[in-house]
């Protein structure tokens, strides 16, 4: 196959054949995609974008340059300026990191290896929710394999809403739960998977009584001791 | 609360409106950042090695003499609160930084005197939007008040603090991959040495402290490092904010005197395993520490007994899991993680995480026979001890010791596949 004609980046195919049943990798199981895969040398690697030639939407500029001024050194913000260019495009396109680097001022194949190394940022196109299933060990001892398979089923094969399953979210005391566009609930149920997805579908705020933030600490809800 | 004594960082931890500043000034916030503030950058490090503090994050590094490693002089000093918590199990920090946003600053603030840093970070997990959310506002909050910025409360000392999002990766928790990834790089450990505290952040000096470590010491301020040394046991001093999950009933966040034996922790607080359920293994520090069985439920809970015990305290997650479930589910729930957080730099982890889930799966599907487990178990051996990082040792250690514990089960699954394919 030759590189860069599948359009959908390194490791395509095989993302797409474990869509839904792994945590997306490259092929090998590393974070270092496409080293078995050969190298274009026909091509020139691409140069840091001409400011005159890329058109950066005047408020993602805005908000990177403020990335930018936060740190000693303007690098430090490659990851707060591809979280803005994943925002504004839905997903870290070729023309969201163009955009991105064309502002740090860094070229684009700099920001393509930083985008490909964290899972948050996405590199294919993406819904308008994101869904992350924790499954890893605590969560899947409650069930969140189960829970997954009741979310796809739930989303139906549709692209409004990118489901993934995800590596421990941190939230373990209330396994299994899910992050939906960065808000965590759980536990989930049954049937809390169906009005997840309902939920969502119908732009109300998904299952909000089971939101992390309204728990209390699980040492204050200690059975009252004898004394 | 007699099984975990006095509570110090989960004290006030459902206060409402903790994250407000005005509450917890009221709750005697920022008061040990006065007091530190009156002392010398040597008096606030010798209340902390008084004090036995050992870092809460994982590796359980003596807190006061890694800030004292931090060279004198006038350079640009980093302290970066390393907020990445990524391991499995783990999420006291999460609740923690969620209700108590000023109790981390404070701490934040005291450290950066006792290592005379001028400029901080607090690199959280991409996945914490709601508590960034929070810290940002507390964090607004502490700089209108005076606490961060030039000069602070009148003193010599001047500090910036920042908050950094990450973007999902485990081997950010790692300290120097946490550096390159701040730096705003691909999140790959260095080589060590040179160490963080000589060159670190920007290639300058750089104190790197867990959330948990950073909010006691308002605490070690407030009581003086000696008393705080009272609590606990001799080698861990102090409390801990355990959490605890999987196959118990109260999962959450404990704060306990470290030494108190860990059964009391899975049984009394956290409400042990469902009736009718045994506890099979548990993993007491994180996955990446080594699994402990039913027998070792009397281990008392501090850093020195779980090592003597051959696991560790790590950072101080307690994962349970019951008698019904198969310990080759968790080897391979176990394997995968590290598989997939492997970063790839270094080839014994990268491959030998690979190579781990692939002969686990071959157990799994009954293509194995028993002198794979003897491979599997030496490909553990070969990955310890010969990376950058921990990160493949952390995968090694737990795998090593289920096959080591659990072997006949290992065994009789093999076998069972064997025979139900002769069949």
């Amino acid at each position: 196959m030759t590189p860069g004609t599948d359009g959908g980046g390194p490791g395509f195919e095989y993302r797409q054949e474990l869509a839904g049943r792994e945590i997306p990798r490259s092929r090998h199981g590393s974070r270092t995609p496409g080293w078995d895969e050969p190298a274009d040398l026909e091509k020139d690697p691409a140069e840091v974008p001409d400011r005159a030639l890329v058109d950066v939407p005047p408020e993602l500029r805005a908000e990177i340059e403020e990335a930018m001024s936060r740190y000693p050194d303007r690098h430090s913000a490659a990851l707060p300026a591809l979280r803005a260019a994943q925002d504004h495009h839905g997903w870290c396109s070729p023309q969201a990191i163009l955009e991105a680097a064309c502002v740090m001022r860094v070229t684009p194949g700099y920001l393509t290896s930083v985008a490909t190394f964290y899972d948050m940022f996405e590199l294919e196109p993406a819904g308008e929710h994101t869904v992350y299933v924790c499954t890893n060990i605590t969560c899947s001892l409650r069930g969140a394999d189960e829970l997954y398979d009741l979310l796809e089923a739930a989303v139906n094969g549709e692209s409004d809403i990118t489901l993934r399953r995800f590596e421990c979210l941190g939230a373990c005391d209330i396994a299994p739960m899910v992050s939906v566009d960065h808000v965590y609930y759980g536990p989930l149920g049954e049937v809390d998977a169906k009005r997840l997805v309902g939920d969502l579908r119908a732009g109300r705020e998904p299952i909000p009584e089971l939101a992390l933030a309204l728990r209390a600490t699980a040492a204050s809800e200690l059975p009252q001791e004898q004394t | 609360m007699s099984a975990a004594g006095k509570p110090l960082l989960l004290a006030d931890i459902d206060e409402p409106g903790l994250n407000d500043i005005a509450v917890y000034e009221r709750r005697g916030g920022y008061k040990a950042l006065r007091k530190a503030l009156a002392m010398t950058q040597d008096a606030v490090i010798a209340e902390l090695e008084a004090s036995g503090l050992r870092g809460r994050g994982g590796a359980g590094f003596p807190a006061g003499r890694k800030a004292s490693f931090l060279p004198k002089g006038d350079m640009d000093k980093y302290l970066v609160c390393n907020a990445d918590e990524s391991e499995p199990g783990t999420f006291k920090d999460r609740e923690l930084m969620q209700k108590s946003p000023h109790m981390l600053i404070e701490g934040i603030v005291i450290a950066a005197h006792a290592g005379g840093a001028n400029h901080a970070f607090i690199y959280i997990r991409g996945e914490y939007e709601e508590q960034a959310r929070i810290l940002d506002a507390a964090i607004a909050q502490a700089r209108a008040a005076g606490y961060i910025g030039r000069r602070i409360l009148g003193s010599e000392l001047s500090l910036s603090l920042v908050l950094h999002r990450g973007a999902g990766a485990y081997i950010c928790g790692e300290e120097t991959g946490l550096l390159d990834s701040l730096e705003g790089k691909r999140g790959n450990p260095r080589l060590k040495p040179p160490f963080p505290a000589l060159q670190g952040l920007y290639q300058g000096p750089t104190l790197i402290n867990n959330v948990e470590t950073l909010m006691t010491m308002p605490h070690i301020i407030n009581m003086g490092g000696k008393n705080y040394a009272k609590l606990g046991v001799s080698g861990s001093s102090g409390t801990k904010v355990v959490s605890v999950s999987g196959h118990v009933q109260r999962p959450g966040n404990y704060e306990i005197e470290l030494g108190i034996p860990s059964r009391q922790i899975i049984f009394d607080l956290a409400g042990g395993p469902p009736p009718g359920r045994k506890v099979k293994l548990w993993f007491p520090g994180g996955s990446s520490a080594p699994v402990l069985t039913a027998q070792d439920l009397d281990v008392p809970y501090d850093f020195d007994s779980l090592a003597k015990a051959g696991s560790m305290l790590g950072s101080g997650a307690i994962i349970v899991i019951d008698d019904q479930t198969p310990v080759l589910d968790i080897a391979l729930k176990t394997a995968k993680f590290y598989r997939h957080e492997s970063c790839g730099k270094c080839t014994p982890c990268r491959e030998g995480t690979n190579w781990t889930v692939k002969m686990l799966e071959r157990i799994e599907a009954g293509d194995a026979t028993p002198m794979d487990l003897d491979i599997m178990a030496s490909v553990q051996e070969h990955i310890i001890g010969n990376c950058l990082c921990v990160l493949g040792d952390a995968m090694a250690m737990p795998i090593g010791s289920m096959i080591a514990k659990f072997r006949d089960e290992f065994e009789a699954h093999i076998e069972s596949r064997q025979l139900s394919s002769v069949a």
